[in-house]
């Protein structure tokens, strides 16, 4: 069988190998030693086809309901939203996708420039000075965030709420275990994170204090009494912040926080089954040179032309080895390019005006709900994700929406034992006025749901 | 490649235009002061660019005319594997089925996602000769620190709290001594000997009763097989440790070895390397991790898992190092991974690997009279050369390399490993034709040629793209990092 990626013909085996001096290749995999050679045949499926291939995949896709199909309410970290058509225009422009990292600068100034403004737009958005060029996702970088408050404050101990994304907490406990950290974390009371729980938990020996803004729940953060709390100790303030939000939020920066993080998903990024997605990390210039990742800085040429290079790379693995702030390589350059790419095409307005028609759905998706005797849980003000109580499980109700076209809420039961049959419901600038009231009619019309108020 | 002057985005931004298009708002609208407290509203608008929608394609058509890819030309950036990316792979991840469904969604509604999943894990599972693999590690750093978490839970769910060290020879990738320093060990270094193998006595003298791990590349970064790997893995094993391998190399060996047979206990595999995902200009990679039986209870959290025909992830493995990514790991990456090895079957990916070291091996007997090779015997699928013989007619490897961006390629990977002076680390891959491997060639002798005749024009390379060499030490020293209007 020939395979259209392989271009070596037998005439060309043949001359290579007169080059070489050798008969057959089978001589230059002499040294692997014959007890650990694999006789066999990989015992793989048999390759396919194109059209077959295609089909197969086709036939793996259409197995599952997606949300170009079926209206989503379904957040919790990652969103359905907007992406102008461009985007995926742009990312196909194989210049960049099938480019290595810039580490030879003259022949990538594209990526580095589109790095330079990735930055700039991160920047912006959190309200603080050095963003880096992107991390794996929101979660790592968060846990990278816990570390670098450890090794700057000399700290053991990281503070983190518990309206704080489940997985990346989960996440963070993991990175801190190989760290020799702490992990404290401070309950939620009304779905903000317990402020008398908070100045109980931290300390001087606290390294930071972790805090999701708008949090898991949706509701905002009272960022500024926080991070008096944790000043005061002297530790690090981290907030988790979804980019968007920041587009009609108070940003993070203007706290005083000292490292935001979070995932640029809603940027022109699809769900995609969880990744790859897109983490950022932005930080006050005081630790700038404390950064994990790449980080793209301006300069110019011999010529005094203005030009792009990784920089400050005495804090990365592959000058520092085991002193390296990270272990971080690749990270996600494609996906930071795509992020920028909708930045670019939302702007200034754009970025304004999703972030705001994001407030006002969700809040008329509240009311209708609440209009139709469902009781919602929390108080406060929030964002584009809100919590609503039900009498019978998540699972039941995700099952009776799905019938009717629509993928219902977070069942936060699976990651709190106290909010069991309670469902959090994310309502973005894709959702209609008639999605929303259709999946409040269909609520209405369970009984598990009904009468819930009265 | 274009050389006129490139604005950045925020300099073409002018008041009033927009590069989007959303409905109005169709619900009642409230004010929002009314619903978010005034302290929490932003009231500073965040300087975003505002540009029409042809603006921002050209833009970033330009930007993409100032930059190198596979697609652009050859790329033999050693230790990178940089094979052409197929287009197929983009089509399919794209499907709506994969690229627009949600993690958190009920099990039942992703079956068909989940089944590939666990399809490609189990095939990576038979390419390594590893009994489970992990599909979560983002990339394969991350794959290395998830490999080191699970070797330290292995130890101390034995009692053995005093494994406190990792081996990592002096060819090795900055990131395992990076990675062994996240996962809470101290990293000491094994020399290599004079064939550029791991040096077996020294290898005796650094393992003792306090080693928790062995990471190696094999082939290691010199593009050599460790033929000793038997021995090593005894040494290791009978002092207790375990045998890490860094599957950044894994595109010489596929099918005719298996690091699980090799005597290796966890294998971490680069799928934007040896299995087509792109590169991307620096990630989404996707580092899936392999184990042996032993160290299957300490795999991350959730763990797919296939009973009675329906896919589940599996959260209560009560040994597991928790989760190390949040959901299931780089999904868009692991679909084009999957795409490509359904498109080689086991004679294709055989031939891979075949091929990528007939490439490399032909192109080092062809270079070897002109640049000095410290390593003579046959390589895998990348060789290392010195560029000491130009260094002393002034011509450092800097300079060749940047000399080749004259001719239109993406030089080799310089400088690296440590071990060789003046390194230039040559992966040709097997995608590339032996006319393009010849004309680099030419190219390669042209310059070792210009080192003795005209040695300044090497020096003082690149001459044709879209910038010179740029102050790199300007830009660490008074660093710029974002874009200032005022600036």
């Amino acid at each position: 069988m020939t395979f259209r990626y392989l271009p070596m013909t037998d005439q060309d085996k043949k001359e290579m190998l007169e080059t070489i001096g050798i008969e057959t290749t089978e001589e230059l995999f002499k040294d692997i030693p014959e007890e650990v050679r694999f006789k066999g045949r990989l015992d793989i499926e048999e390759a396919l086809p194109e059209p077959q291939l295609v089909k197969e995949m086709g036939r793996l896709a259409a197995m599952n309901k997606n949300t170009k199909d079926y209206a989503s309410f379904l957040g919790a970290g990652v969103y359905d939203h907007y992406t102008p058509s461009i985007v995926n225009h742009m990312l196909l422009r194989s210049e960049f996708y099938t480019a290595y990292t810039p580490y030879q600068p003259e022949i990538s100034q594209g990526e580095l420039q589109a790095i330079f403004e990735f930055q700039t737009m991160i920047c912006e958005l959190t309200g603080m000075d050095v963003a880096n060029s992107s991390m794996y996702d929101g979660g790592t970088s968060l846990a990278e965030a816990g570390l670098l408050s450890a090794a700057q404050t000399r700290r053991k101990k990281i503070v983190v709420s518990k309206s704080v994304h489940p997985e990346s907490r989960d996440v963070l406990k993991t990175y801190a275990k190989g760290q020799h950290l702490e992990v404290v974390e401070v309950d939620a009371e009304n779905g903000l994170t317990s402020i008398n729980g908070l100045r109980s938990a931290v300390d001087e020996e606290t390294a930071c204090v972790i805090v999701q803004y708008p949090n898991f729940f949706g509701q905002i953060e009272p960022l500024k009494e926080i991070e008096e709390i944790i000043h005061e100790n002297k530790g690090m303030f981290v907030v988790s912040s979804n980019p968007l939000a920041l587009g009609a939020l108070t940003p993070p920066g203007k706290f005083g926080a000292d490292i935001v993080v979070g995932d640029a998903q809603p940027f022109g990024i699809a769900q995609g089954f969880g990744g790859p997605h897109c983490g950022y990390f932005a930080v006050t210039n005081k630790l700038m040179r404390k950064v994990p990742g790449r980080l793209v800085g301006q300069t110019v040429d011999e010529d005094g032309k203005r030009g792009f290079v990784l920089t400050l790379q005495a804090r990365e693995q592959h000058i520092r080895r085991d002193k390296a702030t990270s272990n971080i390589c690749s990270n996600q350059a494609l996906n930071a390019l795509a992020a920028s790419i909708a930045m670019t095409a939302l702007g200034k307005e754009g970025v304004k005006e999703v972030a705001h028609q994001n407030i006002q759905k969700a809040h008329y998706a509240k009311k209708v709900l609440e209009d139709k005797g469902l009781r919602t849980a929390f108080t406060g003000p929030f964002f584009n994700e809100f919590v609503i109580e039900l009498k019978c499980s998540a699972k039941e109700v995700n099952q009776k929406l799905l019938e009717s076209g629509i993928i219902g809420g977070y069942d936060l039961g699976l990651s709190y034992s106290e909010l069991k049959n309670h469902m959090l419901i994310a309502v973005t600038e894709m959702r209609t006025k008639e999605e929303i009231d259709q999946l409040a009619n269909v609520l209405e019309g369970l009984s598990c749901v009904q009468n819930i108020s009265h | 490649m274009r050389t006129e002057h490139q604005s950045l985005i925020f300099e073409l931004s002018k008041p009033g235009r927009v590069g989007y298009s959303i409905p109005d708002l169709d619900v009642p609208e409230v004010n929002v002061e009314s619903i978010i407290p005034s302290d929490y509203l932003r009231t500073e608008e965040p300087e975003l660019p505002e540009v029409s929608e042809l603006q921002i394609v050209r833009h970033y058509t330009a930007l993409s005319n100032r930059n190198h890819g596979v697609d652009s030309g050859f790329y033999p950036l050693g230790s990178c594997t940089m094979k052409y990316n197929p287009k197929i792979n983009e089509d399919v991840a794209r499907f709506p089925g994969f690229a627009h469904i949600h993690p958190l969604q009920e099990e039942g509604t992703v079956q068909g996602a989940m089944e590939m999943m666990y399809r490609l894990q189990t095939s990576l599972a038979e390419i390594t000769g590893m009994d489970e693999v992990t599909l979560q590690p983002a990339a394969g750093a991350h794959g290395e620190w998830t490999g080191l978490m699970m070797i330290r839970a292995y130890h101390e769910a034995n009692g053995d709290f005093n494994r406190t060290k990792v081996i990592v020879p002096d060819s090795a990738h900055g990131t395992n001594p990076a990675s062994a320093t996240v996962a809470g060990f101290e990293s000491v270094t094994v020399k290599s000997d004079e064939r550029g193998l791991v040096d077996l006595e020294d290898l005796k003298r650094v393992v003792d009763q306090d080693v928790a791990a062995l990471m190696l590349t094999n082939p290691n970064t010199l593009g050599l097989f460790e033929e000793h790997i038997l021995e090593m893995a005894k040494i290791i094993h009978e002092a207790g440790g375990k045998l890490y391998y860094d599957g950044a190399n894994a595109n010489a060996i596929l099918g005719f070895a298996r690091p699980g047979d090799m005597g290796f206990d966890v294998v971490h595999l680069n799928l934007h390397k040896t299995f087509t995902g792109p590169h991307g200009g620096g990630g989404p990679g996707s580092g899936p991790v392999g184990v042996k039986a032993d160290l299957i209870p300490f795999l991350p959290k959730p763990v797919l898992v296939k009973e009675n025909d329906v896919y589940k992830f599996e959260y209560n493995r009560p040994q597991s190092i928790g989760r190390v990514k949040p959901f299931y790991g780089n999904f868009g990456i692991n679909v084009r991974a999957f795409t490509y090895i359904m498109t080689m079957g086991p004679d294709g990916l055989h031939q891979v690997s075949e091929n990528a070291v007939l490439n490399a091996n032909y192109m080092m007997r062809r270079l070897e009279p002109h640049f000095d090779l410290p390593f003579t015997q046959h390589c895998k699928h990348e060789f290392v050369l010195s560029g000491r013989r130009q260094k002393k007619l002034g011509v450092r490897t800097l300079d060749i390399a940047k000399r080749l961006l004259d001719f239109g390629y993406h030089p080799p990977t310089i400088y690296f490993p440590l071990s060789v002076e003046e390194a230039i680390m040559i992966e040709p891959t097997e995608t590339e034709s032996k006319e393009t491997l010849d004309e680099f060639i030419e190219k390669m002798i042209q310059i070792a040629k210009e080192a003795e005749e005209t040695p300044e024009l090497v020096q003082e390379a690149p001459h044709t793209t879209v910038v010179k060499r740029l102050d790199e030490a300007t830009a660490a020293r008074k660093p710029i990092l974002k874009y200032s209007k005022q600036a």
